[in-house]
């Protein structure tokens, strides 16, 4: 069947199997098209659309699972280019901002130095650039919590390591190549660590995570005494 | 109690998986042959959700600290109760102390061993699937060690009916595995999809809960393109190409891949592949969203049928 409402809209619609369809926006990284996404996203919460079983957002697209027991292909397409997703603007561009303090270097950063080398500057340089920008929560995923954070200044990009570490801590918040993030949990991986913070991404018992998609965030340097107050706080 | 005598291969604790979570990074995980779990559960008058255990090319030996009603279903296993042997498809009661040895597959690869009143599992974000990779879920979020105590929730010596507690699992015996092409098809060549359809593919060695690599000829993409792909949602079957060789995305996948997805196995066939062994070969042919959309609901009217069956009063 042709999606005939897509012409006029600003996505495609593709199925991903029998019991999902992306809606595909684009296919680069900007703040512009992932607002689209999360706007979408936000009608489509709205809608309450029984047979959706979940709204996965992506970069520049939007995967919707459903159960085709209650919902036919057609028919949720049919309702998907029922959707004003305009009306939603406000929600996706007043997104919230997180602050996520970080305690840089030491003993939480043992990359900070490595990083810093690789980039020609001095470790407190490399501390300033990374938490003077604002980042966007593209969306979730690797690992439960996990944040895909757009916005890193590139003077601070660095390789992976080439051994990965067996073992990172949760709340360890990394580098690799263009991209920074943060841990949700312990795991083995590369990325270069350049510092910790006590919040907790991921709590498994709730499923509630501290970032969203759509969300800004700021990283904010703090010492290790406020980084132990923290930690024993969030206990 | 189940008691874990010995834990088989790989024997977890899964249901129909974690619903609600992904876009939040938490996989779906869930049993890799739904069919198979489904029917279990319905042998022992349970929901077809409810949490069992899923068994892994050799089986765990369990020890029933209180009688109660179980069946196997799934692949064809070498088990026995109390030296007994076993019939796949079936419900049979356990007494205090019976010891219940899965065994080696011998036909199929995986089976689930549902008790009735289901297993006392651990729910997180309202599922009783294990997460192995982030260790939450299940039992313990991880595989049954020697030692495990499993809790059954409400374990009953006896159930009406148990002749009618009985079915065939009729798995198909073709190769073929059907698909809905997409999403990103276009990022092959018209040479590369047929190939991905006109050739014979084998299951590696390096086949798990998260996916299944497989050998067989390189899929060729279209000019100016290659496996990556700007990352994006994914679904269990989701056939991944990041370079030439595809990979079967199942139960355990992430949530997003940064690679390009050329087709996507349909619901009804999953349980197909859940059945296949590395070293297996299999085909793949292209179906239309529709004509997958009907043999799941095909699928599902079976086992509401058998519900059915097995709930019928009897005449005499």
């Amino acid at each position: 069947m042709r999606d005939e409402g897509a012409v006029m809209k600003k996505y495609k619609l593709r199925p991903c199997g029998d019991s999902a369809v992306t809606m595909v926006f684009g296919s680069g990284i900007s703040p512009e098209l992932n607002r689209e996404v999360v706007r979408c996203l936000h009608a489509l919460r709205r809608a309450d659309v029984r047979g959706i079983t979940e709204l996965v957002p992506a970069y520049c697209s939007l995967t919707v699972h459903y159960d085709p027991l209650l919902l036919s292909y057609e028919e949720l397409c049919g309702r998907i280019n029922g959707l004003d997703c305009a009306e939603h603007a406000a929600e996706a561009s007043s997104a919230e901002l997180l602050t996520v303090p970080v305690c840089y270097g030491g003993q939480y950063g043992p990359d900070l130095a490595s990083v810093a080398e690789l980039c020609g500057m001095s470790e407190a340089e490399v501390v300033a650039l990374h938490s003077a920008a604002e980042y966007l929560v593209y969306m979730l995923g690797f690992m439960p919590g996990f944040p895909y954070l757009g916005g890193m200044d590139e003077r601070i990009a660095a390789p992976r390591l080439e051994t990965p570490r067996v073992r990172i801590e949760a709340g360890s918040v990394g580098i690799a190549g263009k991209q920074t993030g943060i841990y949700p949990l312990a795991s083995p991986g590369g990325w270069r660590i350049i510092g910790r913070t006590p919040l907790r991404l991921f709590d498994a018992a709730s499923g509630e995570t501290l970032c969203r998609a759509g969300m800004r965030l700021r990283f904010v340097p703090v010492s290790v005494e406020e980084f132990a107050e923290l930690e024993a706080s969030v206990c | 109690m189940l008691k874990v005598v010995s834990p088989g291969l790989l024997t977890t604790v899964q249901d129909d998986g974690r619903t609600g979570y992904q876009s939040r990074g938490v996989p779906v995980c869930g049993a890799m042959d739904r069919y198979a779990l489904f029917a279990a559960n319905i042998l022992v008058g349970n929901d077809m959700n409810e949490p069992a255990l899923e068994i892994t090319a050799l089986g765990p030996t369990l020890e029933f600290e209180s009688a109660n009603i179980f069946a196997l279903a799934g692949g064809r296993f070498a088990a026995a109760l109390d030296g007994a042997p076993l019939k796949p498809g079936r419900a049979y009661a356990a007494a205090r102390g019976s010891v219940l040895t899965v065994g080696a597959a011998e036909d199929g690869f995986r089976a689930y061993v549902a008790v009735a009143g289901g297993l006392d599992a651990e729910r997180v974000m309202g599922s009783a699937a294990t997460c192995i990779a982030a260790g939450f879920g299940g039992y313990m979020g991880r595989a049954l060690q020697t030692g495990d105590r499993i809790g059954m929730k409400a374990p009953r010596a006896w159930m009406s009916g148990m002749t009618r507690r009985e079915t065939k699992l009729r798995y198909s015996a073709e190769p073929d595995i059907r698909v809905i092409m997409g999403p990103q098809d276009d990022l092959f060549s018209q040479r590369g999809k047929d190939i991905f359809l006109g050739s014979e593919y084998r299951l590696s060695g390096d086949c798990d809960r998260m996916g299944y690599r497989l050998d067989g000829r390189d899929i060729e993409y279209s000019p100016g393109n290659d496996g990556n792909i700007v990352s994006d949602g994914v679904a269990m079957g989701s056939v991944q190409v990041p370079s030439g060789k595809p990979i079967i995305m199942m139960a355990d996948r992430q949530t997003i891949g940064g690679y390009a997805k050329i087709a996507c196995v349909i619901s009804a066939d999953l349980p197909l592949l859940a059945q296949k062994r590395p070293g297996d070969s299999i085909r793949f042919r292209e179906v239309s969203v529709m004509q997958a959309q009907e043999s799941w609901r095909r699928l599902v009217r079976a086992l509401r049928a058998l519900e059915e069956d097995i709930a019928a009063e009897d005449i005499w």
